[in-house]
C-alpha cells in the first residue's frame, strides 16, 4: 500500500480528550500528530491572587485521576518557598496517601484500561466475561488504594485533608493498622497480576529513550530527590526550568516539553524503573526478574509489566508505613508566609509533575507554573507513533490503528492535566 | 431480545478533570453488577466501543468552554431521553469558571508564543445554559453513592432520594461538633448543599463549598458572620469563588463584596 492515513478521532481508555493522526505516503511517514482537543482550563492564570492555603485544593482539580500528585507538588513547592518542611510521621503519612493514589491509579490502568488492548477486548467489562477473576482482582486492589486515600485524605477523589504543612487531622493508629492485613493480601495479589502481565504478547519494538525521573538517596522516588536523566543530568528541582522548556504547537491544546540540547524525553514508570531499579524492594526486584524484565526496559508496550512492578512496590511501601505508624504530635506545622519563590516536584503515577510559585509577603500567589507529566511525554509519544508505524507498515489497517492507540495508552496519558495551562485566545463570548 | 431492551447509558466529557466520571469506575463493588443491567453505550474513559444514540440516560461531566462544545452538547441532548449533569463543572461552570471574573486582557498579557492556535470562549458555562437538563447532581467531585441513586431512580421512573438541605444538617446528623462554634473556623456549611456527609468538619476544617449552594441559601447572613469572625471583603470574595463560583447565589455574594 502506498498512501494511507491512520486516524483515531477520540482516544478511548485514556483520561481526557485526544486523537491521533498518522499520514503515510510512498511508505514514508509524513505526518504524526497527537491531537489534544481537550479545552484548556487556565489554572495558572486564575491562581494568581489566591492565598497559599487554597492552592492544594484548587490545583487538585486539574486531574481527578491523580489529585494527590497535584496536592503534593503544590505543598512541596510552597513549603520550599517558605523554607519550612514537615518531617517524621507527617512525611510518612503523605507517602502513604500518595501510595494509595499509585495503587488506585496503577491498578485502574493495568486491569481496566490497558490489559484489554493486549487481550483484544474493547473494555474491561467485556474482558470480565472471560477473565472474571483477574478483573475482580484488579478492582479489589484498586479499591484498597481508594480506601487508604479515604482514611488518610478524607475521600479518594480530591482529598480534603491535605494542607500546606501537613494534614488537617491525623488518622488514628487503629485506622491505619487496619490496613496491614489487607495490604499483605494485596501484595500476594499484585505478584499474581505481575506474573500474568508478563505472559502477554508484546510487539517487538524498542526505543532509545532519554529517561527522566526523580532520584532520592535512599527511596524509590515519590516526593523528593534530584532530577536525573539517563544521559547524565543530575540537578536540584529548583533548576528544572534551566534544563526543560515548553513550546506551543499548532495541533494540540497542550504544551510540548523538551529537554534543552536533547529534545524529546520520557517520564513515568519506565523512566523511574530504569533510573531507580536499585531502590526497589527486594521482592519487587526479584519478581521483576522472574517476569523477564531487564534492569532497563526500552519496549514501551512492556510498560504494563513495569507498572505492575511499581504497583507491588507501592503496596510494600504502604505496608511498611502502616506497620510503623504512630500518630504525629500535631498533624501539621505552622507556616509563616514570606515573599519568596519555590518549586516542588513529585512523581505522579504517570511521571514527574513540576510546580513553581512566586508568593508575596502575605502568601498570595503572584505567579504559578505547572508542568504535568503528559506534556513532558507528548513529543516522545509522537516519536513512538512514527517509529512504530514505520516498522509496521505491512500490518492490516485495523490492527495498526489499534496498535497506534495502544502506543499512546502505554503512557497512561492524562490529557486533562496536559491542558490545564494554556492561556487563551478569545474568539467570542 | 433481552439484551436489546437494556437501558443504554452514555457518559460525556466537556471541560473537566475526569473526577466525576471516575466516580463511576470507583464503584468497585457495584461496577460489574451495574454493567450487567445496563448497556454502556458510550463511555470513552472506560471503553473503545462507542455506539451511536439514542441513549436512555446521558451523564454529562464538564462545562462548556469552546464553540465546538457549545454545538456538541445539542447533539447529545437530541440523542438522549434523560440528561443528567454530574459535578460542579457541569452544573455551575466549575473551577475553570474563575476565568469569568477576570479581565480577558489579563489572559492575553500572560503571553504565549502563539495564542491563536487555541479556540476558547471567554466564559465557562454550565450545561443548563445551553440545553434542558433533567437533573443536576452536585459536588466536586460528586458522591458516587448519590450517582448510583440518581441512575437507579431515573431507570426506574422515580424521583431521586437526594435532599437539598445544608452540610450543617449532615453535621448534626453525624454528631460532629461545629468547627465554627467550637473552634472559630470559617465554614461554608450553612449555605452549602448536602451530599458529602459533612466531610470537612469531621476532619477538623471548615467546609469550602465544593457541593455548591443549597436550596435558598442565606449567603448575606453567612458573610456577616464571616465579618464578625474577622474576615475581610476579599477573603469573602475568595471563599465564595472556588468550584461553584458561578452558581448564582455564590456569584452574587462574591460580587457584593468586590471593591
Ligand atoms: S466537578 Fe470537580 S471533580 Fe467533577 S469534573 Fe469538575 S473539577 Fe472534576
Ligand atoms: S461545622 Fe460547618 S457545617 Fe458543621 S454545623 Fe458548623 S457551620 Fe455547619
Ligand atoms: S464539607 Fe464542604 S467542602 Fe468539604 S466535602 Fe463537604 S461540601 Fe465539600
Amino acid at each position: 500500500m502506498k498512501s494511507r492515513t491512520i486516524k483515531v478521532d477520540y482516544l478511548a481508555r485514556v483520561e481526557g480528550e485526544g486523537g491521533i493522526l498518522v499520514k503515510v505516503k510512498d511508505d514514508q511517514v509524513t505526518e504524526v500528530k497527537l491531537n489534544i482537543f481537550e479545552p484548556p482550563r487556565f489554572f495558572e492564570a486564575w491562581l494568581r491572587g489566591r492565598l497559599y492555603k487554597e492552592v492544594p485544593d484548587l490545583t487538585a482539580r486539574i486531574c481527578g485521576i491523580c489529585p494527590v500528585a497535584y496536592q503534593m507538588s503544590s505543598c512541596h513547592a510552597i513549603e520550599s518557598a517558605f523554607g519550612q518542611k514537615p518531617d517524621g510521621m507527617i512525611r510518612e503519612l503523605r507517602r502513604l496517601l500518595y501510595c494509595g493514589e499509585w495503587i488506585e491509579s496503577h491498578s485502574l490502568h493495568i486491569h481496566l484500561l490497558h490489559a484489554p488492548d493486549f487481550l483484544g477486548y474493547q473494555d474491561a467489562l467485556a474482558m470480565a466475561k472471560d477473565f472474571p477473576k483477574e478483573v475482580e482482582r484488579g478492582l479489589r486492589i484498586k479499591k484498597l488504594g481508594n480506601d487508604i486515600m479515604t482514611t488518610v485524605g478524607g475521600r479518594e477523589i480530591h482529598p480534603i485533608n491535605v494542607r500546606v504543612g501537613g494534614f488537617y487531622k491525623s488518622p488514628s493508629k487503629k485506622d491505619i493498622r487496619a490496613y496491614i492485613e489487607p495490604l499483605k493480601k494485596a501484595r500476594d495479589e499484585a505478584v499474581e497480576t505481575l506474573r500474568l502481565m508478563a505472559t502477554l504478547k508484546f510487539p517487538n519494538f524498542e526505543q532509545d529513550y532519554v529517561f527522566v525521573s526523580l532520584r532520592h538517596p535512599t527511596e524509590y522516588p515519590l516526593c523528593e530527590g534530584n532530577v536525573v536523566s539517563s544521559n547524565g543530568l543530575n540537578i536540584p528541582v529548583s533548576d528544572y526550568e534551566k534544563h526543560f522548556q515548553e513550546e506551543h504547537i499548532p495541533h494540540a491544546n497542550a504544551l510540548h516539553s523538551k529537554m534543552l540540547g536533547t529534545g524529546a524525553y520520557l517520564v513515568g514508570p519506565l523512566a523511574r524503573y530504569a533510573l531507580n531499579y536499585d531502590r526497589l524492594t527486594p521482592l519487587a526486584q526479584s519478581e521483576a526478574k522472574k517476569a523477564g524484565l531487564e534492569k532497563v526496559v526500552k519496549n514501551p508496550f512492556k510498560g504494563i509489566v513495569v507498572r505492575a512492578v511499581e504497583l507491588l512496590w507501592a503496596i510494600e511501601e504502604a505496608l511498611r508505613i502502616c506497620e510503623s505508624y504512630e500518630v504525629p504530635e500535631k498533624p501539621f506545622i505552622e507556616m509563616t508566609p514570606k515573599a519568596s519563590m519555590g518549586s516542588g516536584m513529585s512523581e505522579a503515577p504517570r511521571g514527574i509533575l513540576y510546580h513553581r510559585y512566586r508568593l508575596d509577603e502575605n502568601g498570595y500567589v503572584l505567579d504559578a507554573k505547572i508542568t504535568p507529566p503528559t506534556s513532558q511525554n507528548q513529543k516522545q509519544m509522537e516519536d513512538d507513533l512514527r517509529a512504530y508505524v514505520e516498522q509496521n507498515l505491512d500490518q492490516p489497517h485495523d490492527k495498526l490503528t489499534w496498535q497506534c492507540e495502544q502506543a499512546i495508552r502505554n503512557y497512561d496519558p492524562c490529557i486533562s492535566c496536559a491542558t490545564h495551562a494554556i492561556r487563551l485566545d478569545i474568539l467570542r463570548d | 431480545m433481552a439484551k436489546q431492551s437494556k437501558p443504554r447509558i452514555a457518559v460525556w466529557k466537556f471541560a473537566s478533570c475526569d473526577g466525576c466520571q471516575l466516580s463511576l469506575l470507583d464503584c468497585e463493588d457495584e461496577l460489574l453488577a451495574v454493567a450487567g443491567t445496563v448497556e454502556i453505550a458510550n463511555f470513552a474513559e472506560a471503553s473503545r466501543a462507542m455506539q451511536p444514540g439514542p441513549y436512555t440516560v446521558s451523564l454529562v461531566e464538564g462545562s462548556i468552554t469552546t464553540p465546538h462544545d457549545a454545538e456538541r452538547i445539542h447533539k447529545i441532548r437530541r440523542d438522549s431521553q434523560v440528561l443528567i449533569t454530574i459535578g460542579a463543572c457541569a452544573t455551575a461552570g466549575g473551577v475553570q469558571a474563575l476565568r469569568n471574573f477576570k479581565d480577558v486582557k489579563d489572559f492575553f498579557n500572560t503571553v504565549y508564543a502563539s495564542p491563536h492556535y487555541i479556540e476558547t470562549l471567554a466564559k465557562s458555562t454550565p450545561i443548563s445554559d445551553h440545553v434542558r437538563v433533567d437533573y443536576e447532581l452536585r459536588g466536586c467531585p460528586i458522591n458516587k453513592m448519590q450517582l448510583l441513586e440518581v441512575l437507579n431512580a431515573f431507570l426506574n421512573g422515580r424521583k431521586p432520594n437526594i435532599f437539598p438541605h445544608s452540610v450543617c444538617m449532615e453535621c448534626k446528623m453525624r454528631g460532629t461538633p461545629c468547627v465554627m462554634v467550637a473552634q472559630g473556623m470559617p465554614c461554608l456549611g450553612p449555605v452549602t448543599h448536602a451530599g458529602c456527609n459533612a466531610l470537612c468538619p469531621s476532619f477538623a476544617r471548615g467546609c469550602f463549598g465544593c457541593f455548591g449552594p443549597k436550596e435558598t441559601p442565606n449567603t448575606a447572613s453567612m458573610s456577616s458572620q464571616f465579618q464578625k469572625m474577622g474576615l475581610k471583603d476579599d477573603d469573602i470574595v475568595r471563599a465564595f469563588r472556588s468550584f461553584n463560583a458561578c452558581a448564582d447565589p455564590f456569584r452574587k455574594e462574591s460580587e457584593a463584596h468586590e471593591k
